[in-house]
């Protein structure tokens, strides 16, 4: 699987800047290889996820999961601020999967999130040994890392959710479709700006009616999301469902070249909370299904990625601000929290006034530390 | 050394919004071929004389025994805004007052809200002032804080700040009246702050700033623009005319009557807790006006309802707008001032009271109903609000002017005292001592 691959890569990459003061501290706890010293068992159930250890030395690991419950999981490593470490997504029941992954000394968490929803059930792991102090831009050179990597899990997933999707529509599958609307968007949401920065693609994907220029033709989600939720007719939104899919192929090829600047990812997740604050709070962005809260999430843990790849950098020029960061997102994660049920969002029209106004504050509470973030990674 | 530093380096605190923009446009010259922006610049800056505060443009001096904005002079324009307070961190509110001093200490007196200004500061971080009032002068701008009887105690009973044993007894929601439609979304609130200068871009900067100050800790519950006073405060002003097209406010309280004010606004010794003397309490309705109906009313009728006349304003009965309202005064057989008229029912001799009147007039685009949402954002100033407004508003409950008029909003906050000196803040002797 491809995201598997882009981790080792990613491994690799970052074993470079850590090989060369590995070796001048001499400490030779970390073998800083991407060959894995161990392997460790993970066996991930609907109610469970049993790591075989809870202390580990520093250095490249092998985490094997396997699925021994009835739902699909996932399986996530995570440093402080919930900054993904590695993770593997969809791992079907029954199926074992291995998980790359290079860990300096620190507190980590384990997560298996069945169901692939939530927090997941975590287990705490402790990473001793000597860890190579990198440099300032060394860190910076990993946040971009880091983020990269988790925009290519994004895409992938969101090529293969946008599939089974387009599928749906084409054999008549209302029920399906709808299901799948959501759940495939919510990989475009979590890292929007990337798309953005394409500049054509975005529209083509993401349009809203009176988004589209006069003279163009509307494409994207929304086309088929009015299909599905006010017309109730598919039956001539194949070509619609086919062009999506061909365009988010665009987008996966064109990302795989991505160059990303630290200040993009910080700029990155500002411009996902405003999605949310002028946006998803209004309810205008899924007008049609009222869908606005699966985006809502979406925006919110891609801005939080972005983030806290950067997290290191922040915690060292302004821990204070790392702090905060790391208490509003959480808020607004809990707030939010109130309207998950299961692997389902609230409906945006249940919500209350004064429930938007709640979500809308602690948007605001979070956007306002977010916004500090630029001038600390431009110092 | 980053921007930032660089900037707090320069002496910015004492640079005025106009006097920072004509620096910048001499720097922009060297670079500016000619044209319309430099001309502008130039006639902004070329007479230190014009700079020189005109009653209009100039600073009101931010401390005092009183805070300003209550017997200030009542300026023309109003932005108006109430808060809820989001955090339940004792100290993060306390921060938040103490930032909000600061800032309002810095525009008032014509500055930027932040230290480093609208455009001075890194290319990387939010500005610390949002520039739309650069170039314009301070405005007759006055900021003035209060308190909301649920930042004491929430609506849910809960003491999130460890004052509600500080909360004096008369800060409490008004009583329901006749004729309220009140909207809850628009009344209440947990702070609020009243924004009045000659210019309405530099009110709205002010809240504006506030409430971004505020961002995480506060959030705008409502808020409300006035575009035109409906009062005057000072026997130096003339008496404005509200959307009836009647003269309000010929009566009221004026500054000049020091003995008045002691007895009806200002919180005394002894009246509460400590920490309210000298301060005052703030009673607010949007009170909607039924222009359209009133437009098609004889003057007659215009004239009976509010018991004066619509050109000079004198009372009924009598000629010029300052002469006393006689109540015993008879014309055709009959009371000149009818008895259900709103004058002869509001005046403090027959209300038994008196309130300093600070209102403006609002217009809020339109009702869908193809009428002006229009009418007078009522403010009102007193030492209780039992024995001044709610005893005034007892006796409107036969006002003929209430077919006209709607109350659509309600709230009541207990405004400190003056800011004393440098390092007093907002609220001090209510969280410190």
């Amino acid at each position: 699987m491809r995201v598997r691959d882009r981790r080792i890569l990613l491994v690799a990459a970052g074993t470079v800047a850590a090989l060369s003061t590995a070796a001048c501290n001499g400490s030779g706890t970390s073998d800083g290889g991407s060959e894995a010293k161990d392997t460790i068992a993970v066996t991930a159930t609907d109610t469970a996820c049993d790591v075989s250890t809870d202390t580990l030395q520093a250095g490249t690991h092998d985490f094997t999961v396997t699925n021994k419950g009835s739902k699909t999981t996932e399986f996530y490593v995570y440093a402080e601020g919930d900054r993904i470490m590695g993770e593997v997504e969809n791992i079907a029941p029954g199926v074992a999967r291995s998980l790359l992954v290079e860990l300096p000394a620190g507190d980590y968490q384990a997560a298996c999130k069945p169901g692939m929803v939530g927090d997941g059930i975590r287990h705490d792991l402790t990473v001793t040994g000597t860890s190579a102090q990198l440099s300032d831009d060394e860190e910076l050179s990993a946040a971009v890392d880091g983020y990269a990597a988790y925009v290519q899990t994004q895409v992938s997933s969101l090529q293969e959710k946008a599939q089974e999707f387009a599928d749906a529509i084409k054999a008549g599958d209302i029920p399906a479709a709808q299901a799948l609307y959501p759940v495939a968007r919510s990989y475009y949401e979590r890292i929007e700006p990337v798309a953005e920065s394409f500049g054509d693609l975005d529209p083509k994907i993401d349009a809203r009616e009176n988004d589209v220029e006069p003279g163009d033709t509307w494409t994207g989600f929304h086309v088929l999301e009015r299909d599905l939720w006010q017309t109730g007719d598919v039956s001539q939104s194949g070509p619609v469902a086919d062009q999506l899919v061909s365009d988010i192929a665009d987008l996966a090829t064109r990302a795989q070249d991505l160059e990303l600047q630290p200040l993009d990812l910080a700029n990155g997740a500002l411009g996902l909370l405003d999605e949310i604050a002028t946006g998803k709070i209004t309810g205008e962005e899924d007008r049609y299904s009222h869908t606005d809260l699966y985006d809502f999430a979406a925006n919110l843990e891609g801005s939080q990625q972005a983030v806290q790849s950067l997290r290191p950098v922040i915690a060292d020029r302004d821990p204070e601000l790392a702090t905060a960061l790391d208490e509003q997102f959480q808020a607004a994660t809990a707030e939010l929290e109130k309207y998950h049920t299961g692997d389902t969002w609230a409906t945006y029209t249940d919500l209350t006034q004064d429930q938007l106004r709640a979500l809308s504050d602690a948007i605001n509470a979070l956007a306002a530390q977010v916004s500090q973030v630029p001038a600390v990674i431009a110092q | 050394m980053s921007e930032q530093d660089t900037a707090t380096d320069r002496p910015a605190r004492g640079i005025s919004r106009r006097r920072l923009f004509g620096l910048a446009g001499i720097g922009a010259a060297g670079v500016a071929v000619g044209g319309v922006a430099g001309g502008t610049i130039a006639r902004a800056t070329d007479d230190p004389a014009a700079e020189a505060a005109s009653a209009a443009s100039g600073a009101i001096p931010f401390t005092g025994e009183h805070q300003a904005g209550i017997t200030t002079p009542q300026q023309d324009r109003l932005h108006f805004v109430a808060f809820d307070v989001i955090t339940d961190d004792r100290d993060a509110l306390v921060k938040l007052l103490q930032d909000w001093t600061a800032a309002a200490r810095r525009m008032t007196a014509g500055q930027d809200a932040g230290r480093i200004g609208a455009v001075a500061g890194s290319q990387y971080a939010p500005p610390d002032d949002t520039g739309e009032a650069i170039g314009l002068p301070a405005s007759g701008l006055t900021l003035t804080v209060g308190f909301g009887p649920t930042l004491f105690t929430t609506a849910d009973g809960r003491d999130r700040f460890g004052i509600a044993g500080r909360r004096p007894e008369p800060l409490q929601d008004l009583p329901p009246f006749q004729g309220d439609e009140l909207d809850p979304a628009r009344s209440g609130g947990d702070l609020c702050v009243q924004a009045c200068a000659n210019d309405p871009q530099v009110a709205v900067h002010a809240v504006r700033n506030l409430a971004r100050i505020g961002q995480g800790l506060v959030s705008v519950r409502w808020s409300q623009l006035g575009f035109g006073r409906t009062s005057s405060t000072s026997t130096d002003q003339a008496t404005p005319r509200n959307l009836f097209g009647m003269k309000d406010g010929t009566d009221n309280l004026k500054a000049e009557n020091s003995s008045a004010l002691e007895k009806f606004v200002w919180v005394a010794d002894g009246d509460g807790p400590d920490w309210l003397t000298g301060g005052s309490y703030v009673v607010t309705r949007r009170i909607r006006m039924e222009i359209e109906a009133w437009d098609r009313q004889p003057l007659r009728e215009q004239e009976q309802v509010i018991g004066r006349t619509k050109g000079t304003g004198a009372p009924l009965g009598q000629k010029a707008e300052f002469d006393p309202v006689d109540f015993t005064e008879r014309a055709d057989g009959r009371f000149a001032i009818p008895q259900d008229s709103h004058v002869f029912l509001a005046h403090p001799t027959n209300s038994g009271t008196a309130i300093l009147r600070r209102g403006y007039s609002f217009v809020d685009g339109s009702d869908g109903l193809g009428r002006l949402d229009a009418g007078l954002f009522f403010i009102a100033y007193q030492r209780n609000p039992e024995t001044g407004f709610v005893q005034v508003q007892k006796k409107l409950r036969g006002d003929r002017m209430n077919e006209y008029i709607q109350h659509t909003s309600s709230a009541v906050f207990a405004c400190p005292p003056g800011v004393r000196d440098g390092d007093d803040w907002w609220g001090r002797a209510l969280f410190e001592e």
